[in-house]
């Protein structure tokens, strides 16, 4: 409904204002950004519209309620040019013919003409001002914000950085940080002190400058690798000098920092001084490889640098040495001495080889070892050898008392014995006990054939006990007979060993083995119950022969006080007549100065066997004494027999002859009988028969031969 | 300083939340951030009218949580609130009404603080929507939302900010692990359904800023939702969301190219 008031002038159409409202609010919707409801804006409209029409209907002044309305619409965010475009072309177009019912003449019109216009300017005016000074505000506020967020980005930067900076300059551990030219750029203190220079100095060097010369090779081929961003860290125990000349161990660990695209910029290096840490591990290393008393290498240091070497394949020799008598000079002066001497001793070893550069142990006790690498040779290690002992043999004093000292010394190298750590040090501890028993104070070479033998022999004495219970022991019986009628007067029980592996064995080979062993006793009591068994047999089966058995008594046995009750016992037990078992003695044997082994052989006399010393002329015999024994017969030593050859008498032969025949008259005027042994040739039988000799035995006569060959002997006649 | 935000101010490069501002009509922006929008709204004469239309979205959207009752507000992506912005919307409603206010751009951060002087139901809060964790360890230690009373989880227009790479799945899961139940959440996000090509150029020109936006589809910004309840009417073109009348809705609303929706938890999904 229109409105007309009093003064006639245009009334206010409501509802044209609410439609005039809802174009407007639809216009500036479509036009740009409204923070409101549709509803809203159209409420917010409809009141502008209401100021608007009321302002120009009044004559009140229209311009500043228009300005005031286009402030209001910036305010309201109605910013948008087409929004004001739309408002300011309204204002003459539409809102007059929908808001105001006009009705004045053209005189009202003219005056509503110049009003609209006048709220045309003003609401133009309030929207530009208003837009200027909010978007002066705008402006002014986003630039402030992007200071403040630039001014807290770089805040956060200098905080971060301060926070570095304490933690650079306050680190315990050493920070430093280069180019990829390896230019030092910065350093921490810590980092200067490790090394010794100051800040500067070291800002001023090179990264390669401060390796050790020992290390450059391979920190310079780690580092290249880093600067050219091949590897991101490197991670080492190095060693540097210090500005001072020491040596300095650090746990370095460098990283590589690079630029947003990848490019390698930046060195960091972190490193912690460790040269306490290393220098205990260095010593804990040295305790664990050396010895306490000489600080020589020990025996775990010699075996790894032994089968280091070996590994090598290259030669290497070995004196493996003792002192002689150490153990006496130990317990005679004690252990404090013993060790200042081995201290003395283990220093002069070192001093022979130091210039060499060979390598000394203590191997434990008084046993030393010095490995000769290179290619000295077996005259090289010799060489060695040679020179120790002259060190060892100089005088040594200790607390005023001088003492002499030898070293015997085992030689051995990897060429003549393989290159097995094991077969090494047990050829020098043979080769060593080869030194000791050739005299001590000498020096012996490994020699593989000698230690064959030996090998040989120990099985041997090991076996020897357990043959004898096994009974692989025999007796052979070399016939001795009478070079007047050739009738066989008696047989010589000789042992054999019935290996069996290596076959039948000569007494050569393991009687010595025996007597040293001591089991020559008890061999020796089988063989004399063996022997009286066998005569016995034969003496039952041909009682008219009369077959003497002779049967070796070794010293051992002889001095045994039991051997006359263990004599009588084995005659009693087999049987045999005491006049048919002849006892064989070596003159050492008998020819004592003690009263004892005489005694022994008169209680044996005395149980009427019969008594002989064998191989008579090769010891020292006491003619005197020799009157004085209980004796029955001699035997005279082969080499005198072979001697006689009888065919082509020389020179020899004569010697030979004339002693034989002198041994011969010495034992017929003792009243003895005389044996030859060892009687090949029908030649030497003749010349012993014609010499008067009364018996003989060797190959002309017969063979030694098993118990069976002798009674088929007998039983033939 | 947070992980992953800028340790420097590019004044040089167009900032995203500025170029919204433009597209506002705010004064809030510059030179290099007025060419990049001139340079896309020339090319999509349909994205000022689609940012304009996501501003809708987000007071509509406000306005019905304000219904429901809710009184506190965490909106991620605000950019530079200038015009209608959320507190405003909220306080106009309900003087009590909390709002914390997240952004990755410090300027717009800085400039929120400053705006908000004085308020003392608002904070802002600088972090990266990528790191959920983080904005709601922040958002925690401010004391100035309750976490255990139904809250409003606003994400208008920047989820689509997150590319696949950095899981946008996740992170809404862990931001509805983070609320009670009778919480909201809102999202509006580009999409590439129904869109003409100039659109999809647009988007690449959108790699100027300091994000590049990545459209997706309707199925994939309704999974943003996990199991809280829809409401009526689901995810739909924004302009299509609960218009203040019908007669707003413009004949093809999906010219604005961005999907919006509600969601809310409910005990009972629980």
């Amino acid at each position: 409904m229109a409105e007309v008031d009093a003064a006639g002038e245009d009334a206010v159409d409501r509802t044209g204002a609410q439609r005039y409202a809802a174009e407007w609010a639809r216009a500036v919707r479509r036009l740009g950004f409204v923070p409101l409801s549709a509803a809203e804006t159209e409420r917010l409209l409809l009141a502008y519209t209401l100021r608007l029409a009321d302002a120009l209907r009044t004559d009140e002044s229209v311009a500043s309620v228009a300005e005031e309305i286009g402030r209001a619409m910036v305010e309201t965010n109605l910013t948008e040019p087409g929004m004001i475009e739309w408002s300011v072309r309204a204002l003459a177009d539409r809102l007059p013919a929908r808001v105001l019912c006009g009705r004045g003449g053209s005189g009202a019109a003219a005056g509503l003409a110049g009003r609209i216009a006048a709220a045309q300017g003003g609401l133009a005016a309030g929207f530009a001002r208003a837009l200027r000074d909010r978007t002066f505000v705008h402006q002014e506020r986003i630039a402030r914000s992007a200071w403040q967020a630039r001014d807290a980005v770089e805040q956060a930067l200098r905080d971060s950085e301060a926070r570095f900076r304490a933690v650079f300059s306050g680190a315990a551990i050493g920070i430093g940080i280069a180019d990829v030219d390896g230019r030092i750029i910065d350093v921490n203190q810590a980092f200067a002190d490790m090394l010794g220079y100051p800040v500067e100095e070291l800002r001023r060097l090179d990264v390669a400058s401060l390796f050790h010369p020992d290390d450059v090779a391979g920190m310079s081929e780690l580092y290249r690798e880093l600067v050219e961003g091949k590897r991101e860290s490197v991670r080492a125990e190095q060693r540097y000098h210090r500005k001072d000349g020491t040596c300095v161990w650090a746990d370095l660990a460098v990283s590589l920092i690079r630029h947003d695209d990848g490019r390698p910029r930046f060195t960091v290096a972190v490193a912690e001084d460790i040269t306490g840490r290393y220098e205990l591990q260095r010593r804990l290393r040295f305790q664990a490889l050396h010895d306490p008393l000489t600080e020589l290498p020990n025996r775990t240091l010699f075996f790894e640098t032994l089968g280091r070497l070996l590994g090598q394949a290259g030669p290497v020799g070995l004196c493996f040495l003792d002192l002689d008598g150490f153990k006496a000079i130990n317990d005679s002066l004690g252990h404090d001495l013993g060790d200042r001497l081995l201290v003395t001793i283990a220093r002069r070893l070192a001093g022979c080889v130091a210039e060499r550069g060979y390598l000394v142990a203590r191997m434990g006790g008084d046993e030393f070892a010095i490995l000769v690498d290179g290619d000295a040779g077996i005259d090289g290690v010799i060489a060695v050898a040679e020179a120790v002992l002259a060190a060892v043999s100089a005088p040594v004093f200790v607390d005023d008392q001088q003492l002499m000292v030898s070293a015997s010394i085992g030689i051995v190298d990897s060429e003549h014995v393989g290159a097995s750590v094991a077969e090494l040090m047990k050829a020098a501890h043979t080769t060593l006990y080869w030194a000791k028993a050739q005299g001590r104070g000498r020096w012996a070479v490994y020699d593989p054939e000698r230690s064959a033998r030996d090998i040989a022999r120990s099985g041997r004495l090991a076996g020897l006990p357990l043959a004898l219970d096994r009974g692989e022991f025999v007796l052979h019986y070399q016939p001795i007979v009478s070079l007047l009628d050739g009738r066989m007067l008696a047989v010589e029980a000789l042992v054999r060993w019935q290996h069996p592996q290596l076959g039948l064995i000569g007494p050569d080979r393991f009687i010595g083995l025996a007597e040293e062993t001591g089991l020559i006793v008890r061999l020796g009591e089988w063989v004399l119950r063996q022997a009286c068994r066998d005569a016995r047999g034969w003496h039952t089966e041909f009682p008219d022969a009369r077959l003497v058995v002779s049967v070796n008594l070794a010293a051992r046995q002889a001095d045994a006080p039991a051997i006359v009750d263990t004599v009588a016992d084995t005659l009693a037990s087999s049987g045999l007549p005491a006049e048919l078992l002849q006892l064989e003695l070596t003159e050492s044997a008998v020819m004592g100065s003690a009263e004892e082994p005489l005694r022994t052989l008169h209680r044996l006399a005395g149980l009427g066997v019969r008594l002989a010393i064998d191989d008579f002329g090769t010891g020292y015999s006491n003619l005197a004494y020799l009157r004085r024994l209980p004796i029955t017969c001699l035997k005279l030593a082969a080499p005198f027999v072979e001697g006689i050859r009888g065919d082509e008498p020389d020179a020899a032969d004569h010697r030979d002859e004339r002693i034989v025949d002198a041994l011969v008259r010495l034992a017929h005027a003792l009243e003895l009988w005389v044996t030859a042994e060892g009687v090949e040739t029908e030649a030497q039988a003749e010349r012993l028969r014609a010499l008067r000799c009364d018996t003989a035995q060797g190959r002309l006569f017969g063979p030694p031969e098993p118990a069976d060959a002798i009674r088929t002997r007998l039983a033939g006649g | 300083m947070p992980d992953g935000l800028p340790t420097e101010i590019d004044l040089s490069r167009p900032s995203a939340a500025r170029v919204y501002d433009y597209f506002l009509g705010g004064g809030h922006n510059f030179e290099i951030d007025r060419q990049l929008a001139e340079q896309i709204a020339a090319m999509t004469p349909n994205l000022p009218a689609t940012m304009r239309a996501g501003r809708d979205f987000l007071r509509r959207a406000v306005r019905m949580l304000l219904d429901a009752g809710i009184d506190q507000f965490l909106d991620i992506g605000s950019g530079i609130p200038t015009v209608g912005n959320v507190h405003e919307v909220a306080q106009a409603a309900n003087p009590k009404a909390r709002v914390v206010y997240v952004d990755i751009d410090p300027v717009a951060v800085a400039h929120s603080r400053e705006l908000l002087t004085g308020n003392d139901l608002t904070a802002v809060l600088h972090a990266d929507l990528r790191d959920p964790e983080g904005i709601l360890a922040e958002a925690r230690r401010l004391d100035l939302l309750d976490f255990d009373r139904p809250l409003g989880i606003l994400l208008a227009g920047v989820v689509h900010f997150v590319p696949d790479t950095d899981r946008p799945a996740d992170i809404m899961a862990a931001l509805r692990a983070a609320a009670a139940p009778g919480s909201h959440l809102v999202i509006s996000h580009s999409t590439f359904e129904d869109q003409p090509q100039e659109m999809l150029d647009a988007q690449r020109l959108s790699a100027r800023t300091a994000t590049e936006i990545t459209l997706r589809s309707c199925a994939e910004i309704t999974g943003f939702f996990g199991d809280w309840v829809l409401v009526e009417p689901g995810v739909v073109y924004m302009e299509l969301w609960r218009p203040d009348s019908p007669s707003e809705v413009d004949a093809d609303a999906q010219r604005f190219g961005a999907f919006g929706g509600v969601a809310r938890y409910d005990r009972a999904a629980d």
